[in-house]
């Protein structure tokens, strides 16, 4: 794209120039966009375009392995993600993530959701049971567990575990969410109640999803990107990508087309 | 179609071929699957057969020492060939406490060497920094045993005991601790030796266990604000403790079995007068490796082979230990519905 798609609502995350690079392989070029703050953004595209690259630079979780690196300017509200001097902690604290696959850890329900908030807050006893229960209502979980916060969670069902995942990610109190997938492993019904949930928080939480599946990317979010061999190559709100894309690309793959 | 002609020749049978009549079909590899069940069945009941026969051997062979002293054998210290008078304590306590001053070692170092190699080493260092852990796994024990006694034990004795000595000397209690000649040998130097000997054990497990565990939960955990050691010690070791218990498990077997390097340091002298960590002591093994050959059987062959069943009997009940620490531990992490 020429140049970055302007969305009037205020932006939370502002993706400017960036470039990104699994060692010689250039797998995000020139990237600039905005996510608007309290919306839920879509990003799209067949595999292999970069969207969950583009997701994983969000929290700087690609520093975990070497080789890969990223080039350019994320800012958060005033902040550059990018910026060495922040520290890499506290950027993932400030932007959650929930993966393709539940990973629950192998400790209790309880101590599931309580992971995030004890490494930043010390919370008394009554004010942690209080966080945890919020968070597992926050993801619609709590009525299915409220009577065994003690078992495992690794116990769950898979849809009840990434429900799990997603109140551990709320409970510390993100500004940005990142789903990567969040429903390729999950059956219908428990998808059903993962996209109600992504509906829910965006009231209070930004939300940036990668999803393969068309239909969800149009039930659930507010803007769509779509992504191809590491560009961007549509961005816009989801009506109107979904009703008149301005890009062929970008409607041979929404209508399945291609990819 | 030329490519499928041009493969047809290999397979000349594959049109003219009936199907064989439902009576004469057999369901495919019905002997080589009883063959193999009955060979690992076979094995596997020939451990048991190996254990039982083991078990079986030392209660005979020990039979005049059991019935001479029965279950006193193991709190009576006096081990006395001269006067024909034996008795376990000195060499269980050598044993176990060598043992557990290895593992006291040997199990933070493994998890550090662990940790390094799967979470910070640069990737160039893994492959070397491994496989130099695996060769010391190699190592001949005689090797340690001489190092031990011809290094590292005047080596603990000029700079470990003997400030030791002046420093806590005339300290009540502290001072028994670090009595003895200086020459570096005796509980402390094997156990030091023992922790060398199994460190390459316990980190190659963990270093394994560590890699096994899946990418996605490390991220969940780093994704959350954790740092590398909350990732590790929170999320990586009770996903892998299993592993790691097993790992520790191996190591301190290896350490209670210990022959060669053990004997080389520890002195050699079944008392239990001092509890000093420098003074020369025994443990089982040592025992019976320096008295075995030489005890023209008698008391002292069946006293010697009691203690070889008291071995027997500390290793399984580490092992039975190990299955309920699993056990707790799994409690610890919620119940399964």
């Amino acid at each position: 794209m020429d140049k970055p798609t302007q969305i009037s609502l205020p932006p939370k995350i502002t993706v400017r120039d960036l470039n990104f690079y699994y060692g010689n392989f250039h797998a995000l070029k020139n990237i600039s966009l905005n996510i608007a703050e309290k919306q839920v953004t879509a990003f799209i595209g067949p595999s292999g375009c970069g969207k969950s690259t583009l997701l994983r630079v969000f929290n700087r979780m690609y520093e975990l392995y070497p080789g890969q690196r990223a080039e350019g300017h994320v800012m958060l509200g005033d902040q550059d993600l990018l910026d060495r001097r922040q520290n890499v902690a506290l950027v993932r604290a400030r932007v959650g993530m929930v993966f393709q696959k539940p990973t629950p850890f192998p400790m209790t329900i309880y101590d599931n959701v309580a992971f995030g908030v004890k490494l930043y807050e010390k919370l008394n006893p009554a004010d942690m049971d209080d966080r945890v229960e919020w968070a597992l209502r926050k993801a619609a979980l709590w009525d299915e567990v409220k009577d065994k916060l003690r078992a495992s969670g690794t116990s769950l069902s898979g849809g009840q575990q990434q429900r799990l995942c997603i109140a551990r990610g709320v409970a510390i109190k993100p500004e940005v969410l990142l789903l990567d997938e969040p429903c390729s492993a999950l059956d219908p019904i428990s998808t059903g109640k993962i996209e109600e949930l992504i509906a829910e928080l965006k009231s209070e939480i930004t939300i940036a999803i990668v999803t393969h599946n068309m239909q969800q990317a149009a039930r659930c979010s507010d803007f769509v990107a779509y992504m191809y061999l590491g560009d961007l190559i549509e961005f816009g709100a989801t009506q109107q990508i979904f009703f008149k894309p301005a890009r062929q690309e970008t409607e041979d793959y929404i209508t399945g087309r291609f990819g | 179609m030329t490519a499928l002609n041009s493969s047809q020749p290999f397979h000349p049978s594959a049109t003219d071929r009936k199907p064989p009549s439902p009576s004469a079909r057999r369901a495919p590899g019905v002997w080589g699957s009883l063959v193999f069940g009955l060979f690992a069945g076979g094995a596997a009941l020939f451990t048991l057969l190996l254990l039982a026969g083991i078990l079986l051997t030392l209660l005979i062979g020990a039979q005049p020492a059991i019935e001479k002293y029965g279950l006193g054998f193991l709190t009576r210290s006096v081990w006395d060939p001269g006067q024909g008078d034996f008795g376990a304590l000195a060499m269980v306590y050598g044993t176990l406490a060598t043992s557990f001053i290895a593992l006291v070692i040997a199990v933070p170092v493994s998890f550090g060497i662990a940790l390094f190699l799967t979470e910070l080493a640069p990737a160039w260092l893994k492959r070397p920094l491994g496989t130099t852990i695996e060769l010391l796994a190699a190592v001949p024990s005689i090797v340690y045993g001489m190092w031990g006694l011809l290094v590292f034990g005047p080596f603990l004795a000029a700079y470990v005991q003997q400030p030791l000595q002046n420093m806590f000397g005339e300290v009540p209690g502290l001072s028994t601790l670090f009595t003895g000649p200086p020459v570096g040998i005796g509980i402390l130097s094997a156990g030091i030796i023992l922790a060398i000997m199994i460190i390459p054990f316990i980190s190659a497990v963990m270093r394994d266990v560590f890699e096994v565990t899946p990418a996605l939960l490390k991220e969940s955990a780093y994704g959350l604000g954790s740092t590398t050691w909350e990732v590790v010690w929170k999320v990586v070791l009770p996903y892998t403790k299993a592993g790691v218990i097993g790992g520790v498990m191996l190591g301190l077997g290896r350490a209670l079995g210990e022959t060669m390097a053990v004997t080389f340091v520890i002195g050699n002298m079944s008392q239990l007068d001092s509890p000093s960590l420098f003074q020369a002591a025994n443990s089982i093994t040592s025992v019976l490796a320096n008295e075995f050959a030489e005890s023209g059987g008698g008391l002292h062959e069946a006293a010697l082979l009691y203690l070889g069943l008291v071995l027997f009997f500390i290793t399984f009940v580490v092992l039975a230990f190990s299955k309920w620490l699993l056990l707790r531990l799994q409690r610890a992490e919620g119940a399964r519905t």
